[in-house]
């Protein structure tokens, strides 16, 4: 168990980096998820299409397919960037599918008056969707965007498998394979590390849950 | 007024020469209008005109299109073929330009449709502050005037799932005042209402139809035909059979269709 109070700094600065990650990507997956779900559910054909293609595409390839495209397919068209800049751009870009795919359940769950009656006082469809249909959804989607979100902060650590440096993940490969530390000691410390995000993420899910409930 | 009816089934009628001259008032016009679901046949060669300051009351047996009739108006449903026409526009067909007319014509529907996440006042105030760019304290004023005008002030901070739902379709008839249009449809505005709560959303209309509000009303409430139509328009299998005044209506009806139907409802 030393292992882990002797490289309590590792442990430490990759909590950060995870951390940062997380944040980051569930910034930045919320965005484009909500925009491919506008997409979808918009009353322009060619946008409906983009946005199915979109999930579709990207929702039935493993996560790992997808930062490879990226990482690999990018540089190829002179898209040069860190693996950590393309580590999270692939988790954005494939949790966006799934948060587009939640949000769409909280689309489908909100009686049709809703938005006719925004309609029929004369809400634009992008007026519509930011007031009455997104905010409903949102609120309604709160337990599966959540769902995807948690899962999204534990596949974070695919990036550190895939050669970013510094964070929860990559420092478990520094230890265990560089420095030769004792696996097991490591993993466990890894394990609790991540705990300590996703625990109190799904605590703060459950407190939105509660307060964003709608009266109908 | 007297009925513009044209002759029934005819479905490949061409819409009719749109323009009578020296009509000026004519709010909302809908010259062979018709519509389908499918392989039904809901809206059949409609012809209305309604104008300015006129209430008319809508009636007909489940299913003749009434419904339908109402959410054309402001475009709610598209239409296969004729023209409506609002204040001498055709309704645009999408867009900003549509959104546009639909903040001139005023909905009230059945199940009020409230927007569940927004309180009372927001609910009122969206409209004007959305769609017509007014000051947030404006618009707020406007809309404790309204409130206060059709009865629910005091709810103004409530959500809707917390009012009655005789007080809900009051907020819904001032949030579509709020956006001072030029045209009210009602769509059986009272029909999912308790009885003892029927009569606070028909005063308000009433005082609406005295005020000289366009209003387009679907409705079974005879008494409120009676007392504030101007005319009454049957409609029975998407077609309207007869137009006239509430008196004349009531008392002799001049289709077979029409004494069918009020004997049905005025005597039960
Ligand atoms: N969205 C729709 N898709 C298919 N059919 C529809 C749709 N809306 C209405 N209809 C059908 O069109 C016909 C006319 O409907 P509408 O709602 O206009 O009638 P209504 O006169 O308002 O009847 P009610 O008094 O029951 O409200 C009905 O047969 C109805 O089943
Ligand atoms: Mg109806």
């Amino acid at each position: 168990m030393n292992v882990i109070t002797d490289n309590l700094d590792l442990f430490f600065q990759g909590f950060l980096k995870t951390l940062g990650i997380c944040i980051i990507c569930l910034i930045g997956a919320l965005i484009l998820g909500t925009v491919i779900a506008g997409f979808r559910v918009s009353p322009v054909a060619p946008l409906r299409g983009v946005g199915t293609t979109y999930v579709n595409l990207v929702r039935n390839c493993p996560l790992t397919v997808v930062l490879f495209f990226i990482a690999f397919g990018l540089p190829e068209i002179g898209i040069n960037q860190s693996y950590y800049v393309f580590g999270c751009a692939a988790l954005i870009v494939y949790t966006a599918a799934f948060v587009c795919e939640a949000l769409r359940s909280g689309i489908n769950a909100i009686p049709a008056g809703q938005a006719e009656a925004a309609r029929a006082i004369g809400l634009t469809f992008t007026q519509n969707l930011g007031s009455i249909i997104l905010p409903q959804a949102f609120r309604t989607a709160i337990p599966p965007v959540g769902s995807v979100i948690i899962a999204m902060f534990k596949n974070s650590a695919i990036l550190g498998a895939f050669g970013v440096s510094g964070d929860l993940l990559g420092n478990a490969i520094l230890l265990t394979s560089s420095r030769g530390q004792d696996p097991t000691a490591v993993y466990l410390g890894i394990g609790f590390f991540f705990l300590l995000i996703t625990i109190p993420a799904g605590l703060i899910l459950q407190y939105l849950e509660r307060k964003a409930v709608i009266l109908r | 007024m007297t009925a513009e009816n044209v002759a029934p089934g005819d479905d490949s009628a061409t819409p009719k020469s749109v323009n009578e001259p020296g009509d000026q008032a004519a709010l909302v016009r809908l010259t062979g209008v018709n519509k389908h679901f499918g392989a039904l046949h809901v809206l059949r060669d409609i012809n209305l005109t309604v104008t300015a300051g006129e209430v008319v009351v809508v009636i007909g047996p489940s299913g003749s299109g009434k419904s339908t009739l109402c959410r054309t108006i402001n475009r709610l449903e598209t239409i296969d073929a004729g023209t409506i026409e609002l204040d001498g526009r055709p309704l645009p067909e999408e867009g900003k330009a549509l959104a546009n007319l639909r903040s001139d014509v005023g909905m009230v529907f059945q199940s009020f449709n409230l927007f569940a996440h927004k309180t009372v006042l927001e609910n009122v105030t969206l409209g004007p502050i959305k769609v017509r760019k007014a000051r947030k304290a404006d618009a707020e004023q406007q809309a404790l005037a309204l409130l206060e005008r059709v009865g629910v002030a005091t709810q103004k901070d409530k959500y809707p799932a917390q009012l009655s739902g005789g007080q809900q379709q009051r907020v819904a008839i001032a949030r579509a005042l709020a956006m001072k249009p030029k045209v009210m449809l009602f769509d059986e505005p009272t029909s999912a209402l308790d009885p003892e709560m029927i009569n606070e959303v028909l005063d308000v209309m009433t005082s609406l139809a005295k005020e000289g509000m366009t209003m387009v009303v679907v409705t079974h409430e005879m008494g409120f035909a009676r007392r504030a139509a101007d005319r009454v328009v049957f409609m029975a299998d998407g077609q309207i059979v007869e137009q006239a005044p509430p008196s004349t209506f009531f008392t002799s009806p001049s289709s077979d269709r029409a004494r069918d139907f009020l004997s049905k409802i005025l005597t039960h």
